[in-house]
């Protein structure tokens, strides 16, 4: 069981914690296509719409339980998210601002919840797309609120700025917009949660470990495991707040391209 | 126990962006405690900042695994 679970850990020493473990094998079969993380958001799609679907489908004025849990959590996107950061035109980015908070929300609490426990944002490529739709919406946002001449010129030349200043301003303003900000959306998110996971890892298999050894360190284990249960609940702090500072920053984005000057 | 010296220097790097979180929630405090009825507009402010120093310290830690 123990090699099933990690690949590691076979010898019989401690194999501490690291990227490795992040590697799951396939689910069926050498069908590389099947692994743990891709099955996770399937599950998470199908969650997400069955719950919303659930919540809205008999609306009430006097709404049900379920109803306002679906209704507060879309509220807290379109007015503490949406409406606060874009402005005037916000409505029609709510859906897409929803959709990005939802699914990385869900996808990020799989990390603690038992059983599944693993947090399908922790493998890169998942806050890439996500990071590189968020560079489609913005830029093509801007490029139809102002024109693709005006937008890409007010990027490149700041208007307001000093002549002079352009030489040391223009690369470093190409280089924000076209790649640190995809780049740092996406790592942010991965990293904290690769980060997160490998945390948890420590403290429970740590804790496990002890519990093998000589009478001292099984006295000891308890502390790590009990560590390791405090820390689940700090990582569900930190899974709900990336999912809103990703859902933040993507309307901070779409906020500045559609502005008229930056 | 084997290990690289990547997760020292991991370590020593994340002092910066530790010092620059209490520094942002020390700034956000201290605003809400005189006006607390400026919550609601340095919330995002302050979970701004604070996104964008811890983002330093995780580039850290991808990096003390990559290299």
């Amino acid at each position: 069981m123990r090699d099933l679970l990690r690949s590691g850990s076979a010898g019989g020493g401690f194999v501490p914690p690291s990227s490795n473990d992040f590697e799951l094998p396939p689910i069926f079969g050498h069908n590389i296509y099947t692994t743990k993380p891709i099955a996770l958001v399937f599950l998470s799609v199908i969650l997400i719409s069955v719950f919303f679907i659930l919540s809205s489908r008999k609306a009430a004025v006097v709404p049900s339980k379920l109803q306002f849990a679906g209704e507060s959590v879309y509220s807290f996107v379109r007015n503490d998210l949406a409406k606060d950061v874009i402005g005037h035109e916000f409505i029609r980015f709510v859906p897409y601002l929803f959709t990005l908070f939802t699914f990385i929300l869900v996808n990020n609490i799989f990390g603690i919840i038992p059983l599944l426990q693993f947090p399908s944002m922790s493998r890169v490529s998942f806050p890439y797309i996500l990071a590189l739709s968020v560079y489609l919406v913005f830029h093509s946002v801007g490029v139809r609120k102002q024109g693709f001449v005006k937008y890409f010129k007010d990027i490149m030349f700041m208007p307001g700025v000093p002549k002079a200043a352009y030489i040391l301003i223009t690369p470093l303003e190409i280089l924000t917009f076209f790649l640190v900000r995809p780049l740092t959306l996406s790592l942010r998110l991965f990293a904290n949660m690769f980060a997160g996971h490998l945390l948890l890892l420590v403290f429970i298999l740590g804790g496990d470990h002890l519990l093998q050894g000589v009478i001292g360190l099984k006295l000891i284990s308890p502390f790590a495991f009990g560590i390791g249960i405090v820390l689940t609940f700090f990582e569900f702090m930190v899974q709900c707040l990336q999912a809103y500072i990703f859902t933040l920053l993507a309307a901070l984005y779409i906020a500045g391209a559609l502005a008229d000057e930056h | 126990m084997t290990g690289t010296l990547n997760l020292v220097g991991f370590g020593l790097a994340a002092i910066g962006p530790g010092i620059a979180t209490g520094l942002i929630f020390a700034a956000y405090i201290n605003g809400v405690a005189r006006q607390p009825e400026a919550r609601s507009v340095l919330q995002p402010i302050a979970f701004l900042g604070f996104a964008l120093a811890e983002a330093l310290a995780l580039f850290g830690l991808v990096l003390a695994f990559v290299l």
